[in-house]
């Protein structure tokens, strides 16, 4: 999780990620940032996450983007 | 049949009468006679296209369900004896096959919109080659348009995907499928609705709902106020600039640029209004396309809240698709190397962008000034986003973002920068447009505009001062929709002001649109897409 933070940290430093459940809706990610998160991950993670997961549920938190990353490790 | 038309009145009357007269299970299928209709009235040949994009997207995600229903149900039959790795092979194996039918049918219907919308196009680029080392030319080829076929197209293919995704399951009847396809108050300018969405009410029961009818019947009438009193009388000073080259440049190209504007924005508007209005009327809810776009302060902004049901599409199925695709990712990662990692990790998204704005050019009109306009959009997009450290600097430093007057400024500064990339639309020619903008800046005509040129462009003082109080109204009810529904607020003061209201503007539309001598009710501007 604090390597998915540190990611999230690097885009927008104002945001406090513990408590924001609307970064989606909310539009603080636009699809430029979303597209930079996937890539990161793919470094960190290994995991490539594919379009069809692009949905606000998946990234309106950082806790919801982790429970994606760990789903996709599992199923790889 | 055109909307503003009286046969299209009377043909929704008609079809809205009988839904609410049969037993509710058929009322969809009243809806499907009455959009092949509709369909048909443009052109019984026009039927066969689109009956043939419904079959080949019917028989492809029927038989894509059918492999996910085998898949799981092999994975479960046979989970304890298979490993992990022979789970996900077989998995993977299963998901090649449902790629490959999806990969066929999408490309033959993109094969046949890409036939009748671009042959002539291509066909022209390459006689003009053939001119220019002096060899013959290809005769262009006779071909009809069909009607809506971009916007149902695309609407089949995000069908088509979100199966192959397994986000809903294919629909097994094909009729109702063919509803979904051809609903006659979206198929000619959209919104490009979702099955998921759309499929939510299409298919009823529906009760008569006297509120929903009379909010439709509202919404109706104000697309109708749009298109009628305020895009059909400016489109004729439209014409008159566009046409008129010689005499109209200068100061009338930036009028152009404004007037345009207003009128698209009526046109486009006043149509998904007309559409939205209707379905509602049928107890369908359709998604809305625009969220007051003029109020945008950034391009970015402006591209959320214009058309949205096309800029998501295009969003979902070919700008994420492409971005996180493992060749980008390779060249994300390689990028990073060479560029560093700034401005490395967005080259693939540039790609991208440059990819979806190129496919949005295209998709608007086969011809190079749709493609230079959307690529346009493309630089101003890269560009702002470049310059995003910029304007952190800049606001760190001058701390104005929050005053109304900065926030008027970046309304201003969007509204003027989409308007100048619109004329690409108006003079449908590359280097006539960059010349004509061009003389804003050399042609100095204001007075000529001001003391006689405003009354030639075949509008009265009387037009202008009714477009004034038109737009202004629109403006109002704009601002007033920033806090919720204008119609349930007019609901709230009583039914004698509602219909008050409302019949005003029935009077409205009925004695200040644009018909009459001089006038003809126009084909909505996105019908052509």
């Amino acid at each position: 999780m604090n390597e998915l933070l540190e990611i999230l940290q690097d885009l927008h430093p104002e945001i406090d990620y513990d408590t924001h459940t609307q970064l989606v809706t909310g539009k603080v990610f636009d699809s430029f940032d979303i597209v930079t998160i996937i890539a990161e991950v793919n470094d960190t993670f290994d995991v490539t996450i594919p379009a069809e997961e692009i949905v606000e549920k998946n990234f309106d938190s950082a806790k919801a983007l982790y429970a994606l990353i760990t789903r996709l490790m599992d199923e790889d | 049949m055109l909307f503003t038309s009286y046969l299209f009145i009377g043909f929704v009357l008609l079809t809205l009468l009988l839904y609410y007269s049969f037993p509710k299970r058929f009322q969809w299928m009243i809806l499907l006679a009455a959009s092949m209709v509709f369909y048909a009235y443009s052109g019984w040949s026009n039927l066969i296209y689109i009956a043939v994009t419904i079959v080949s997207t019917y028989f492809a995600t029927i038989q894509i369900g059918k492999l996910q229903n085998k898949t799981e149900i092999y994975i479960k039959e046979h989970k304890q004896e298979l490993s992990r790795e022979e789970r996900k092979a077989y998995k993977g194996t299963m998901k090649k096959k449902q790629r490959i039918l999806m990969v066929t049918c999408l490309l033959f219907n993109l094969g046949i919109l890409a036939v009748m919308k671009y042959t002539n196009f291509t066909i022209d680029n390459i006689n003009k080659i053939a001119e220019m080392f002096q060899k013959g030319t290809i005769s262009f080829f006779d071909i009809a348009l069909p009607l809506g076929i971009s916007f149902y197209t695309f609407q089949t293919m995000s069908y088509l995907i979100d199966v192959y995704r397994a986000k809903h399951p294919p629909e097994n009847n094909i009729f109702r499928l063919a509803l979904f396809t051809s609903f006659f108050p979206q198929i000619i300018q959209g919104p490009i609705s979702r099955f998921e969405d759309l499929s939510q009410t299409l298919y009823g029961p529906h009760d008569r709902d006297r509120r929903q009818i009379m909010f439709g019947l509202q919404r109706i009438l104000w697309g109708f106020f749009k298109k009628l009193v305020i895009a059909d009388r400016l489109v004729i000073a439209v014409n008159s600039i566009i046409n008129n080259t010689d005499s109209y440049d200068g100061i009338y190209v930036f009028l152009l640029m404004i007037l345009y504007s207003i009128e698209l924005y009526a046109d486009f508007t006043g149509g998904i209004d007309i559409t939205i209005g209707i379905a509602q009327m049928f107890g369908i809810s359709v998604r809305e396309n625009f969220e007051r776009p003029y109020f945008s302060k950034s391009i970015v902004e402006f591209w959320r809240r214009w058309h949205i049901t096309m800029g998501t599409w295009f969003k979902d199925y070919i700008f994420y698709p492409i971005s996180v695709s493992q060749p980008m990712l390779k060249l994300s990662k390689n990028s990073r190397k060479v560029l560093g990692d700034a401005l490395g990790k967005r080259v693939p998204v540039y790609f991208a962008t440059f990819v979806t704005w190129f496919a949005t050019g295209i998709w608007h009109g086969a011809s190079w000034n749709f493609i230079v306009w959307g690529l346009l959009n493309c630089l101003v997009i890269i560009v702002s986003q470049e310059f995003t450290p910029f304007y952190e600097w800049f606001h760190k430093h001058f701390p104005y973002g929050n005053t109304t007057w900065y926030k008027a400024f970046q309304i201003m500064r969007t509204f003027l920068l989409m308007s100048a990339i619109r004329v690409l639309d108006c003079y449908r020619n590359v280097g006539l447009t960059f010349k004509m903008v061009g003389t804003i800046f050399t042609k100095w005509n204001l007075m000529d505009l001001l003391q006689t040129g405003w009354s030639s462009l075949g509008l009265t003082i009387a037009d202008y001062i009714l477009l004034f109080a038109a737009v202004l109204l629109v403006f109002a009810v704009s601002m007033l929709q920033r806090s919720g529904s204008v119609r349930e607020k007019i609901e709230r003061k009583g039914p004698f002001a509602a219909y008050m209201i409302f019949l005003l503007l029935f009077l409205c539309i009925l004695v200040f649109g644009a018909y009459g001598t001089g006038y003809d009710s126009n084909q909505f501007i996105y019908n052509q897409f």
